[in-house]
């Protein structure tokens, strides 16, 4: 066995697995930087994205048609919840959006357990991608990885570059820097919190349903994903998008190479980080 | 021979690239009420921050009494006898205005794990927080509570909120901030009745007030200190009357 | 209060008396539901003392209780000691601990932090008993036997025992019930207060609220380790589940749905909860389904818990105005009165900016 290779697979399911934590942090940061909402149900749109990519898969027969169905399907359900629940949350405290968001929780996934089961499911990597690329005579990487990789860069330049931007750009970094600026300016609120909301939902939905092939579809795995989410979200300071990118690479690697050298606390390592980095530094490493 | 109560060494505060309060170098009297003048921005808020220990400075020295304070966090600074009001009130509202008091006079308890005997038996903090609450003006509001008090009150009670710690030093930042004329005299009155017994550093726009108590002024004019004086001499001072006193004069 | 009705003492003694007496009357099965709400009310009791008292919302409170279970399993399973007095301390101490080390980290922070921190904390101690196979796996364990206490060879208090059980885990909520409102009442309770509606301000007056609130960790952790004593000698059964954030939501979800800054809310909430799981169990699979419901409804339309509009209708006539007084006693006895929500204070109480 070839000791480089192996690393070499390591950093890049590392860097994977970071990848995907920032799609999901990034709307789980921008959701409470710009409109002071914790979302503990982000991870409940993971999990819907990933089951409704399993369901238009097996239906369509394409992976990319179900992609493309699943995330409007997905931001469409967001956007009811916000304006049937979110919308009388944003002056309360932050504790009935923690109950309100984990009632939702409760909800959504009943629902998932009625229309698909609690049965562990799996989804086919797309044929087109299906291949694997050699790395040494024993060791092989699966090209699908790459593209999530890929993908989740694609998602994270033109996220970043939407902010940088364009006017809603301008109105998302208006509103992190200051929530009043808004209202100052004559900007529409509701319509931006729609659109923040419904974005923040979208990536939570695609990164679920990118990564369904490579990992099981299985009823706790919102609930897995959100926590990690909110490590890396406490560890790069809430609401910083920079923060949120640097934390979930480093959480990618440390859980990866955790389960490495320490298979028998692989679980807490992520924690144990994140209590050192906040013992360091109790607002996380890119507070503003 | 005056003695010194509280002193600050080349005291500065940047927030970024603006300088807020640079090189400060201030000595206060013990016993003497000393009103720190400015415009807007001139960093006097700044400075009380520093002093109180709400903002920690990014060079210089704070002595109280002689020790050096600054590094201590504002609870322990406020244990060694340096209390503060707040420019917005500051104040809890859900209570009663005696529990608002009662709040600051419990401070003065030797420890802080007294967790079996009720508080309304601790007849020393009982008698420290009606003693404030009478000082500032509010006995008969003793039950009333916070939210309901008018603007004038609430500034009240926030300085009633200080004297129930028992301090020797008193920071007051703006005192009279948005009060009528009588509200106005009424605390006028407050701060020369507490200038009987303690030391006040004052900020405060209001210029009749300053100059009807204030023994010692400091101009400040962009962060740093221009001129530091006897009301008499400030009102003379050329450089304090073109920087600042001619702007407010002729506006 | 001089014109309080004398029809609300009575009433409380009447139902303090049934609550006492109901073992005794009761079918099996709703004494052993019984038991179950009093040990979910100490536990929500002592969240309650973080949440309602000093304004600090943990998300991680299961893994206090949890913890205390599992050394309390561990302890019977793997070294045989069945002593009763040695599992409680062992409980204590765990729980203890454990929210020092949480307590330590999170009170330096506030607000979301405070919550995001908590729920991440709260995970890891989750991880260390599923991952860690001495602890017995992602399953839970079973108990060998049951605390026992005894003095000379003469059994006194056999935990295993469902009507014993039952007046132990009572007592334990009556003496929680008790040092909590000595504790409220006591200046260290005045400073708590003081955090919760004003942080910056109190710490301006002198106190050192870090300090208070790691305190205050470490009590409400103690007490949980109780409640995780309790739960463990009442279930017979532990499982990581147990200290998981889902298990910390639903003890907040009690804490609110009673009425947050009572002591009696908690209680309330318990048997609220206990009841509605029960029945929508018997109901249908996916009664989660309907407990989730009911909790989006409770944040929407009952932010001040079931204490809280009964305590509200103050106003009113008849019988409105008695249950008031009725609600409003214990709640102005041993708390704030709860029909004040935050955001319905002035901007200045927003603490310090």
């Amino acid at each position: 066995m070839d000791v480089g290779a192996y690393y070499l697979i390591q950093i890049l399911n590392g860097v994977q697995y970071g990848f995907l934590l920032f799609l999901v942090a990034s709307g789980l940061t921008l959701v409470f930087g710009i409109m002071g909402i914790v979302n503990l149900a982000h991870g409940a749109f993971y999990m819907i994205g990933a089951y409704l990519a399993f369901w238009l898969d097996a239906v369509t027969g394409n992976f990319f048609l179900a992609l493309a169905l699943g995330v409007p399907i997905s931001v469409l359900l967001g956007l009811v919840v916000e304006r049937i629940g979110f919308t009388h949350l944003y002056r309360r405290d932050h504790l009935y959006q923690v109950l309100f968001t984990f009632g939702l929780i409760l909800v959504l996934g009943e629902v998932r357990s009625i229309l698909w089961g609690n049965d562990v499911h799996g989804v086919d990597v797309p044929p087109l991608l299906s291949g694997s690329i050699t790395l040494t005579d024993t060791q092989v990487y699966p090209v699908y990885r790459l593209f999530v990789s890929l993908a989740c860069v694609v998602m994270a330049v033109a996220l970043g570059g939407v902010i940088r931007y364009t006017r809603l750009g301008m109105m998302i970094r208006a509103s992190a820097s200051n929530r009043e600026m808004v209202q100052v300016l004559g900007l529409d609120v509701n319509r931006l919190f729609m659109v923040v909301f419904g974005l923040g939902v979208g990536l939570a939905a695609f990164a679920g349903m990118i990564a369904s092939p490579v990992n099981s579809l299985h009823p706790s795995m919102g609930d897995e994903i959100l926590i990690v989410s909110f490590v890396v979200v406490v560890i790069g300071g809430v609401g910083s998008i920079v923060g949120a990118f640097w934390a979930a690479m480093l959480i990618g690697l440390a859980d990866t190479f955790g389960a490495v050298f320490l298979p028998e606390a692989a679980g807490v390592v992520v924690y144990a980080l994140m209590a050192m980095v906040l013992v360091w530094r109790p607002r996380g490493l890119f507070a503003g | 021979m005056p003695e010194t109560i509280l002193e600050t060494r080349d005291l500065s505060r940047r927030f970024g690239g603006l300088r807020a309060v640079s090189a400060v170098s201030l000595a206060f009297e013990r016993g003497v009420v000393h009103a720190i003048l400015g415009p807007n921005g001139a960093g006097k808020t700044t400075l009380i921050n520093m002093l109180s220990g709400d903002l920690p400075p990014t060079d210089g020295k704070i002595l109280f009494e002689g020790a050096d304070v600054t590094g201590l966090p504002v609870h322990v600074r406020a244990r060694r006898g340096i209390g503060r009001s707040y420019q917005k009130t500051n104040i809890l509202p859900e209570l009663t205005c005696l529990e608002n008091c009662w709040l600051g006079a419990q401070a003065r308890l030797p420890g802080w794990l007294n967790m079996v005997r009720p508080a309304r038996r601790y007849r020393d903090v009982q008698a420290r927080a009606e003693r404030a609450l009478g000082l500032c003006g509010l006995e008969a509001r003793a039950g009333t509570q916070a939210a309901t008090l008018s603007h004038g009150e609430m500034r009240q009670l926030e300085i009633g909120m200080m004297l129930a710690t028992e301090p020797r030093l008193l920071l007051l930042d703006e005192p009279l901030a948005g009060m009528g004329v009588e509200e106005s005299w009424r605390v006028i009155d407050l701060l020369k009745t507490l200038a009987r017994d303690h030391t006040l550093i004052l900020i405060e726009h209001d210029m009749d007030a300053v100059f009807s108590i204030a023994q010692r002024i400091t101009v400040m004019v962009n962060g740093c200190e221009l001129e530091t004086g006897t009301p008499e001499q400030i009102r003379t001072s050329v450089a304090v009357r073109d920087a600042y006193l001619g702007e407010e004069l002729a506006a | 209060m001089s014109h309080r009705s004398p029809l609300l003492p009575l009433l409380f003694a009447l139902v303090c008396i049934g609550i006492a007496l109901y073992p005794l009357v009761g079918d099996a099965f709703y004494v052993r539901l019984a038991a179950k709400i009093v040990v979910l009310g100490i536990l929500a009791m002592s969240l309650d003392l973080l949440v309602g008292f000093a304004g600090l919302v943990s998300m991680g409170h299961a893994a206090f209780s949890g913890a205390a279970a599992y050394v309390v399993a561990a302890l019977i399973n793997k070294a045989g000691v069945t002593d009763l007095p040695t599992l409680l301390a062992a409980s204590l101490a765990t729980a203890g601990v454990t929210a020092l080390a949480i307590g330590w980290i999170s009170v330096r922070t506030s607000g979301i932090y405070l919550i995001m921190i908590t729920l991440a904390l709260g995970q890891m101690v989750f991880f260390f008993f599923h991952d860690v196979s001495f602890w017995g796996g992602a399953d839970g364990v079973n108990l060998d036997a049951k605390p026992v206490l005894a003095i000379a060879g003469i059994e006194l208090i056999d935990l295993s025992d469902r009507t014993v059980f039952y007046y132990v885990a009572l007592a334990c909520l009556v003496g929680t019930f008790v040092l909590l409102s000595v504790v409220l009442q006591s200046p260290f309770g005045q400073v708590l207060r003081g955090v919760r509606i004003n942080e910056g301000r109190t710490r301006a007056l002198g106190h050192d609220v870090q300090r208070y609130k790691l305190a205050a960790f470490v009590l409400a952790g103690l007490i949980a380790g109780l409640a995780g004593f309790l739960e463990v000698a009442r279930s017979g059964f532990v499982s990581p589940a147990h200290l998981g954030w889902h298990e910390s939501a639903t003890v907040l979800i009690v804490v609110i749905l009673g009425g947050m800054g009572t002591l009696v809310g908690p209680v309330i909430g318990a048997f609220a909860l206990v009841f509605l799981e029960d029945w929508a169990a018997e109901l249908t699979d996916h009664w989660k389904l309907i407990v989730g419901l009911f909790v989006i409804a409770v944040v929407l339309f009952l932010p001040n818990g079931l204490v809280g509009p009964l305590a509200r209708s103050g106003g009113r006539e008849g019988l409105g105005k008695a249950l008031a007084r009725l609600w409003n006693a214990p709640a102005r006895l041993f708390g704030r009165t709860p029909a004040k929500r935050r955001d319905d204070l002035p901007q200045e109480s927003a603490g310090d900016a």
